[in-house]
């Protein structure tokens, strides 16, 4: 170790990982459905999708992933329910890796949800 | 980067209980289901809630498992990991609230809780450098290498009011300053992890659960007194402490934290184990460096000190693990930030090691402060079976009894003095009434006795005439005037011995004296032992006119002591038994054979 950067750049490769340990209440939550009906609907990429994206926009602090149980919308899975503190729930249907980008950038750094993902938009 | 970390208790209370098998297991489970690229099962140091290992926590959701079993954990990965669905049923019950789960942070156990020097155990692995850095490790060694001067470091010490949490509570501030301002061509920095206080096990686990915290204070006091040389004293009896150390000494060498030219600053600083082969006295400043020199542990008369001449008659300090815990923090979030906890002469928390009778064993980190009652009937969740507290025992073999009417007292250094008690390492042991408080006594004093070095005679002769008189006396042998006798030993011992094993040796038989004269008077006068502990004073009977002469108790007595009497009382068919005083070995066998409460010890 032969400088204070070198030391910040190990900290901020292993932060991430270290971040998802830990409680943090007011952190977003993003919601993915992971019933049997959301599995088979390819809610697990989604999943994926969603955790490798917020690492790699390095939200590990003001986001969290959590999975949850069927939402009871079965024809819509995947679904995936994301709660901003101060704004309202939204809940986005039929959810694939690709679109996992757009509502990250949109939603959650800029706060204008996709609203074309939206269950909304389907009904 | 993985979804979800499954965080498995490797300290040592859960791994006694197979943690680390519950680990590989769920390993196995994940790796069948495909999981495992996605979920990251980490072994981490203690939680602290050691009475329910082992203890698993599943992260984002923040999910409690306790007393897991191996058998648990396919349901847990299939459920909770796969699907998403928590198994409430093996979730740790305080946080499960009707149909909501309560945050860990949230339970009586944590929430009143200040984890500063356990902030990283439970949540980094400790046998990953890289866990620890990102939770700023190493950043205080950095900040102090590169835009602080020795002098600015200590008066952070200085000012921050640290005081030592190994059991005297001396400044650790001053302690420093006063070996930097010796001039010499070595200068040690050590450490004492010879935690041998009866109860106390914080020290193992920080060591065990963020072995790279003291490394990186013991740098940083290097740096500030102008040391190159550290030595970890750690107790042999500690393997896994041991091994994580050498871990981790080894993973600061790789990445240039320890060794030569520090973050380019040209300071060099190197740490060697030394393993203690379990002797008490060993933890006594001169005598652990006496040892780690090779020679037989045994303490030396003190001036010199040893920051004038200490290891290899070179200026030295000695800090405690847990104090070093506290030092990198210092210096990341400043000496008022610590300073604005605690109290006025005691700054900063203080880690306890819950014990005995009380229904949350295990550790738990307060600011200095916090009144007894808080720790044991809220943090502690009370004492088991409806029991009522009698005293707690604090500071270990040093320290002495704290009876209900000092329950509200703020714990720090000087108010535990003042109640004829110590900090000591910070081992608490909770008594109920079922304690006998002359056999307490008798206890800590038959355990000062083996481990007292020998080398001074008020300590090798004088705690071996008191425990004789101890036992004279829970025999139902004792006089009162053996009181007056045995109190003035105490003193004697106590103002001559050579080292703090001696001068606080009689500390528990003072206090129990102190507060419970009452229960060695019943000893001595009525030869009757209040608690029904010391065997020689109890005498088990039956009540004939509750005996229904059912004889169980007859066939389970070991000894043959009871038998059947020719009287049959008025309601029942049979005759009574009675057990005969002379042949009685007093094992309590009876008592818990009969169904009809019949038979009373006393």
């Amino acid at each position: 170790m032969k400088s204070l950067a070198e030391l910040k750049a190990i900290r901020d490769k292993a932060k991430a990982e270290l971040d998802m340990r830990k409680e943090n209440p007011n952190a977003a939550r993003v919601l993915v459905g992971m019933a049997t009906c959301g599995i088979a609907a390819g809610a697990r990429p989604v999943l994926n999708a969603f955790t490798e994206e917020i690492a790699k926009r390095g939200l590990t602090e003001t986001v969290t992933v959590t999975q949850t149980g069927c939402i009871g919308i079965c024809q819509y899975e995947p679904v995936v329910e994301i709660e901003v503190p101060g704004e309202e729930k939204v809940t986005y249907v039929k959810v694939a890796p690709e679109m996992v980008s757009k509502i990250v950038n949109d939603h959650l750094v800029h706060h204008t949800p996709v609203t074309e993902y939206t269950i909304g938009a389907i009904k | 980067m993985y979804r979800s970390n499954v965080l498995v208790c490797g300290g040592t209370g859960c791994t006694s209980s197979h943690s680390l098998l519950i680990a590989e297991k769920l390993k196995e489970e994940l790796k069948e289901k495909g999981l495992d690229k996605e979920v990251n099962v980490i072994t981490t140091g203690c939680f602290g809630l050691c009475a329910l290992g082992p203890i698993m926590v599943v992260y984002p959701e923040g999910s409690f498992y306790s007393m897991v079993k191996i058998e648990d954990v396919p349901e847990i990965v299939e459920e909770h990991l796969n699907k998403g669905r928590i198994v409430t049923r093996l979730l740790y019950q305080e946080t499960v609230e009707e149909d909501t789960i309560k945050s860990l942070n949230k339970t009586a156990f944590y929430e009143k809780q200040e984890r500063v020097a356990l902030r990283n155990c439970g949540l980094i692995d400790p046998e990953k450098i890289d866990d620890y850095i990102a939770n700023d490790g190493y950043a205080a060694l950095g900040k102090v290498l590169t835009e602080m001067t020795p002098e600015e470091v200590i008066q952070t010490m200085l000012d921050s009011g640290l005081r030592g949490r190994g059991g005297a509570g001396f400044p650790t501030g001053l302690k420093w300053k006063f070996a930097a301002g010796n001039d010499a061509d070595q200068k040690y920095v050590c450490c004492n992890a010879d935690e041998g206080d009866p109860g106390a096990f914080m020290d193992r686990s920080v060591l065990e659960g963020d072995p790279h915290v003291v490394l990186e204070a013991m740098a940083i006091a290097g740096y500030a007194i102008g040391a190159s040389q550290g030595y970890i004293y750690v107790r042999a009896e500690y393997p896994i402490a041991v091994k994580r150390l050498q871990i981790a000494i080894d993973q600061a060498h790789e990445y240039g934290l320890l060794g030569e030219d520090i973050f380019g600053t040209g300071f060099n600083f190197d740490i060697k184990l030394r393993l203690g082969a379990g002797a008490f006295v060993c933890g006594e400043e001169t005598a652990l460096m006496t040892s780690i020199e090779g020679r037989r542990g045994e303490p030396r008369p003190r001036p010199p000190f040893p920051a004038v001449k200490g290891l290899y008659k070179k200026p030295t300090i000695l800090n405690n693990v847990e104090t070093y815990a506290n030092i990198p923090q210092i210096i990341l979030k400043g000496a008022d930030w610590f300073a604005s906890m605690g109290t006025e002469k005691s700054k900063g928390t203080k880690v306890f090691a819950l014990g005995g009778k009380i229904n949350h064993t295990g550790l738990v980190e307060v600011p200095m402060g916090t009144t007894l009652r808080t720790i044991v009937e809220e943090i502690g969740g009370g004492i088991p079976n409806g029991k009522k507290f009698k005293a707690a025992q604090t500071g270990g073999p040093s320290g002495g009894c704290i009876p209900v009417e000092h329950l509200d007292v703020p714990i720090d250094y000087d108010n535990l003095l003042a109640i004829g008690s110590m900090m000591g390492s910070g081992g608490l042991i909770v008594m109920d009434e079922d304690n006998c408080m002359v056999d307490i006594a008798k206890f800590f004093l038959e355990f000062t006795v083996d481990e007292s070095c020998g080398k001074c005679t008020p300590c090798r002769i004088g705690t071996k005439r008191l425990l004789e008189m101890l036992n004279m006396i829970t025999d139902g042998k004792g006089t009162l005037e053996m009181l007056d006798e045995m109190e003035e030993l105490c003193n004697y011992i106590k103002a001559n011995s050579l080292c703090g094993l001696g001068q606080t040796a009689p500390n528990p038989v003072l206090s129990t004296l102190k507060y419970f004269k009452d229960e060695y008077i019943a000893h001595v006068v009525d030869h009757k032992c209040p608690a029904g502990v010391c065997k020689n004073l109890l005498e088990y009977s039956i009540i004939k006119d509750k005996c229904y002469g059912c004889g169980m108790c007859a066939k389970k007595c070991p000894v043959g002591a009871i038998s059947v009497t020719g009287y049959t009382a008025p309601g029942k068919k049979k005759p009574a038994y009675e057990i005969d005083p002379n042949k009685c070995a007093k094992c309590g066998v009876c008592i818990d054979t009969c169904k009809f409460k019949a038979i009373i010890k006393g």
